[in-house]
């Protein structure tokens, strides 16, 4: 492919994933409620997007149910990966298998499947029904951020310090840690992300009268989704876009700072 | 790191509930719903309703669909990530991660974006008309879902193929250039190979949502179209028949496992051990 092919052939991939976004956007600055005419320009969503209690329980029911759930899926995951990595090649092949089956299973069955549990242990499904299901389904998540640096980590640093008379945990806290930081922290926003945008086993195990915010637009989709939904989503949109560009300029920074070093 | 075996079995716990509690049983229930009847005796009723027409076709469409979304995906994300493992280090990471910010939006109101796009006075006919081209109406057909799929699934398919294709040494590409081939036969004869498991994860990660989705077939395939997914997801929420639901679920399972174990056959997390 020629250079131009190629710049149009990215364009137009961008295209088709940003087509739908770009619509979104437009919808929650049209002053008319209905999908497709476009009546003028209006903020009037944002503003009443601060007084829409249903989205706001939404909200709330889903960052709290994410936040828990991907801090909780973390704190396992991590102990789990240390445990696994004192295993034997096997053995730990085995269970990282059985870890990795909710991850490929298709979330239909997934959902349908706790849902059938939940209702056989007697657990009324609202809240605590869909925080569980959320922590499971976000585990093998969390371990597959951890795992692949924890097995190329140095095993001599770990050795090194307990050589230099520290504990098992303080070698843990100060040595390993440390060095597993940045997968910790991308298991746990990846885990978020996965729970704040998870829609079909939420919609399995929620039981009635509560809802996160993908199971209140599913509501609102017969009726038509409220425009404040757009807006809301556009907002995100927006921090999202805030954060990639402000982690593309930061990177840039140092890159510079490092070629000025090497001159 | 952790010498001692009772530490170890200790961190573990947690994860060992996991698995038994919410994987191993939760697997048992559904199988034993799935062929049991009402009075709790052991019964192939609720499975063999696989075999009524309107379920067994259903099930051959969302195959079909499947794998026209899963091809139409690979086929989308292998130039494009081959275009952007050449560019340098910043702009490919941006352009990647780009790619990738689709995936933080709440996939219902994408897919109900598409309808916007597609429908009769729709963007894509507005547009189609102010240049003056006729209009085309695949709402509500199965074009129409397969896009849904392509637009909501496409990052799962990008982010392993580039990440495989990133890993490979520019070093071996520059020498089968240098020893005469062609970039097709580069990527045929090195890249692709190498690309392999990104490819097998990008399949999995396409296939299976493609293959069980209910809510993009419902926004965009009318209620003409019905898939697998619908069905399941109807027994349960509408039509309340947990035996049929949950035989139909353990049908799909058959092409779950099959992608696990083409996944695990790829399987390259553990060559670091």
């Amino acid at each position: 492919m020629s250079n131009r092919l190629k710049h149009i052939y990215v364009a137009a991939i961008l295209t088709l994933l940003y087509a739908p976004i770009a619509v979104m956007i437009a919808q929650s600055f049209n002053a008319s409620r209905y999908r497709g005419h476009w009546t003028g320009f209006t903020l009037d969503w944002y503003a009443s997007l601060l007084e829409s209690e249903e989205i706001f329980e939404a909200l709330s029911n889903t960052l709290s149910i994410g936040l828990s759930a991907a801090t909780i899926a973390t704190v396992v995951g991590l102990i789990t990966c240390l445990a696994l990595h004192g295993m034997r090649r096997r053995t730990r092949a085995a269970l990282m298998s059985v870890a990795n089956i909710p991850m490929l299973n298709a979330d239909i069955v997934t959902g349908i499947s706790l849902m059938l549990l939940f209702l056989a242990m007697g657990l009324r499904l609202g809240y605590g029904s869909i925080l569980l299901a959320h922590i499971v389904f976000c585990l093998p998540y969390v371990m597959l951020c951890i795992m692949p640096r924890l097995m190329t980590l140095n095993q001599n640093l770990y050795e090194a310090a307990l050589d230099l008379g520290a504990s098992p945990l303080q070698a843990l806290r100060l040595v390993v840690l440390p060095e597993l930081k940045p997968s910790i922290a991308a298991g746990f926003l990846l885990a978020f992300t996965m729970s704040a945008d998870d829609f079909i086993i939420t919609h399995f195990t929620k039981g009635a009268g509560i809802d996160t915010l993908p199971t209140e637009i599913y509501a609102e989709l017969k009726l038509g989704v409220h425009p404040e939904m757009y807006a809301l989503s556009t907002l995100v949109f927006a921090a999202v876009l805030l954060l990639v560009f402000l982690v593309y300029v930061n990177r840039r920074f140092i890159a510079n700072i490092r070629k000025e070093e090497l001159i | 790191m952790i010498k001692s075996a009772s530490i170890r079995n200790l961190f573990l716990a947690p994860f060992t509930l996991w698995a038994i509690l919410f994987v191993a049983i939760p697997f048992v229930v559904i199988v034993w719903y799935g062929l049991t009847n009402d009075d709790g005796a052991f019964s192939l009723s609720s499975l063999a309703t696989i075999t009524r027409p309107g379920y067994f076709k259903a099930l051959m469409f969302s195959l079909l669909l499947a794998l026209v979304s899963t091809a139409a995906c690979i086929l989308l994300a292998y130039p494009l990530c081959l275009t952007l493992v050449e560019k340098a280090g910043n702009t490919r990471d941006l352009l990647v991660t780009l790619c990738v910010v689709p995936l933080f939006m709440q996939s219902l109101l994408l897919t109900m974006a598409v309808q916007t796009i597609l429908e009769k006075n729709g963007v894509l006919n507005q547009i189609l008309r102010m240049i003056g081209l006729p209009d085309v109406y695949i709402l509500n057909t199965p074009i129409a879902i397969v896009m849904g799929m392509v637009i909501n699934f496409l990052p799962y398919a990008i982010l392993p193929i580039f990440i495989a294709l990133s890993k490979i040494d520019r070093s071996i590409i520059e020498a089968a250039r240098d020893l005469g081939a062609s970039p097709w036969q580069t990527f045929r004869h090195v890249q692709l190979p190498l690309s392999l498991p990104g490819a097998v994860s990008a399949i999995t990660l396409v296939f299976i949502p493609s293959l069980t989705t209910f809510f993009i077939s419902a926004l965009l395939g009318g209620n003409k179209i019905l898939l697998i997914g619908n069905i399941i997801e109807q027994a349960f929420t509408s039509a309340y028949d947990f035996h049929i639901g949950s035989a139909l679920s353990l049908v799909l399972m058959i092409f779950v496992v099959a992608n696990m174990f083409l996944t695990m056959k790829f399987d390259t997390t553990e060559e670091a051990g």
